[in-house]
């Protein structure tokens, strides 16, 4: 037996693929996600956009809320933990979650460090806003990277800025040869062998998905076309005004990406959407993506 | 629909096999066969239901081979001991959703397998949140077992595996079902089984 090993989680993340990932902070936002179509569950105390307002530390989720989702749902359940607390991995890792997303959106718990997350037999989703951001994480053991994006702002420009520019730089290393990718390494901050291999496969080794400000069925469709694998939506859904329609239209749209009329009748006959915020509205220390380096 | 679609066609450019993703229904009408991939099955049976593929599917694997792995070894079954998820019923067997635990106890194995009556070959096993085949009926030829349940069943132009042989690179199984120069080929099989 040979569990918890990192092809066993990427293994996972592949499984994901293609599919939405709900934010949901209770068991019965948890049956609506998995209503209405959602590949994951990410359970956390509070969506992004009530941290956002509320203020204070943002910690990892109680262990009875997650306990309830898992005992609602038969769909994977994520749940996040602080930057660098790795006893709240190790708590969730206890609860037998199935992906931990240690992630910019609850408070960092170390400025300095990321977990070491080979140490774990779960396997770790983490946030990027470049590709020398996502191969750290990865060289740190991450089995799936998402965007980092702008978590809680119902904004989808950073996390179109994060996946443009992950790609980018992808399609740049593909094109260097092997000693211009040794200075390349360093100007990314990333591991040489994981450059060469990024060289070599012209993606990321792991699945490489979308989050942070998707809110509509479009901003999903937009995703996947810039070569997002999958998208998480955090308070887009339960910040609408009719969260199980629009769960459900984000779904399909995220299926079908690339056809542009059923994303439109996907996007047919829903409510507002969250309110979202500008850019500017937040003030740059104020912006989640700014945690972690 | 919802799954790992890219691994599968990894496997068929390596075998010179041209494959396509199947979204809508007339899709079907230009592939000679179908594997429905890991994924999850709720999501996977909801959306066929939405975007009204049952029927098509259902009509489609009654001539052509259908494989079907972890995820589409559910919505293969006759059985799914879980009303959540609307099986095709093209195997004669009962499943059970992730009875091999959570990610945490989601493993790689070594587990032998016969192809026919001379060939035996152990392979790696990556089981994923695994469903557990719990019975076989009638006609239903079990290729490989793990922890005293089948992993991997074969029965006519059906094949069923609780694992997933596109994440270790493995190809024979795709072989089996899609391959009419390969040995294993079901056809050239069902004749050694007959014998």
């Amino acid at each position: 037996m040979n569990n918890g090993t990192f092809e066993v989680k990427v293994g996972l993340a592949e499984m994901l693929k293609g599919g939405v990932i709900m934010d949901v902070t209770n068991a019965d936002q948890a049956k609506i996600a998995e209503d209405a179509g959602a590949c994951a569950v990410m359970a956390l105390e509070r969506i992004p956009a009530d941290i956002r307002r509320d203020g204070g530390i943002s910690r990892m989720s109680a262990p009875e809320m997650i306990l309830g989702i898992q005992a609602q749902v038969s769909i994977p359940v994520m749940a996040k933990c602080r930057i660098g607390h790795f006893a709240e991995a190790q708590v969730l890792e206890t609860l037998e979650i199935d992906f931990i997303d240690e992630s910019e959106v609850l408070t960092p718990a170390d400025e300095h460090n990321h977990i070491w997350k080979h140490n774990f037999k779960a396997p770790f989703v983490c946030g990027c806003r470049n590709l020398g951001e996502a191969l750290r994480r990865i060289s740190e053991g991450a089995a799936m990277i998402r965007t980092k994006g702008e978590a809680g702002s119902g904004n989808i420009v950073e996390a179109v800025r994060h996946m443009r520019t992950v790609m980018t730089e992808i399609k740049r290393v593909t094109c260097l040869e092997q000693d211009q990718l040794v200075a390349e390494a360093k100007n990314l901050g990333a591991p040489l062998s994981l450059v060469q291999q990024v060289a070599n496969l012209g993606k990321l080794p792991v699945p490489n998905f979308a989050a942070g400000g998707i809110a509509t069925p479009a901003d999903a469709s937009l995703m996947m076309q810039l070569g997002a694998e999958s998208v998480f939506v955090g308070s887009g859904i339960f910040k609408s005004d009719d969260p199980a329609a629009r769960a459900k239209a984000v779904v399909e749209a995220t299926t079908h990406y690339q056809d542009a009329k059923r994303v439109a009748a996907a996007s047919s006959g829903l409510k507002n959407a969250m309110k979202g915020l500008d850019m500017s509205e937040i003030p740059p220390e104020e912006r989640l993506q700014e945690r972690g380096w | 629909m919802q799954g790992n679609f890219s691994l599968h066609h990894d496997v068929f450019s390596r075998l010179g096999i041209d494959s396509i993703p199947i979204k809508v229904q007339s899709d079907l009408d230009l592939i000679d066969g179908l594997v429905i991939p890991g994924g999850e099955s709720t999501t996977m049976s909801l959306l066929i239901n939405t975007f009204r593929l049952r029927e098509p599917i259902i009509n489609f694997g009654k001539d052509h081979p259908v494989m079907g792995t972890c995820a589409g070894l559910i919505l293969m079954a006759k059985e799914v001991q879980d009303k959540r998820v609307q099986s095709f019923g093209f195997l004669d067997i009962s499943v059970e959703r992730n009875a091999y635990g959570r990610q945490i106890k989601s493993s790689t194995e070594k587990v032998l397998y016969h192809f026919g009556l001379n060939k035996k070959v152990e392979l790696k096993t990556t089981l994923i949140r695994a469903p557990k085949i719990s019975n076989v009926g009638e006609g239903i030829h079990i290729l490989g077992e793990f922890d005293g349940s089948p992993v991997a069943v074969l029965s006519g132009h059906y094949l069923g595996l609780s694992f997933h042989p596109e994440l270790n690179n493995i190809d024979i199984f795709h072989q089996v079902l899609f391959d009419p120069n390969c040995e294993y080929y079901y056809k050239n099989l069902k004749q050694t089984y007959a014998a």
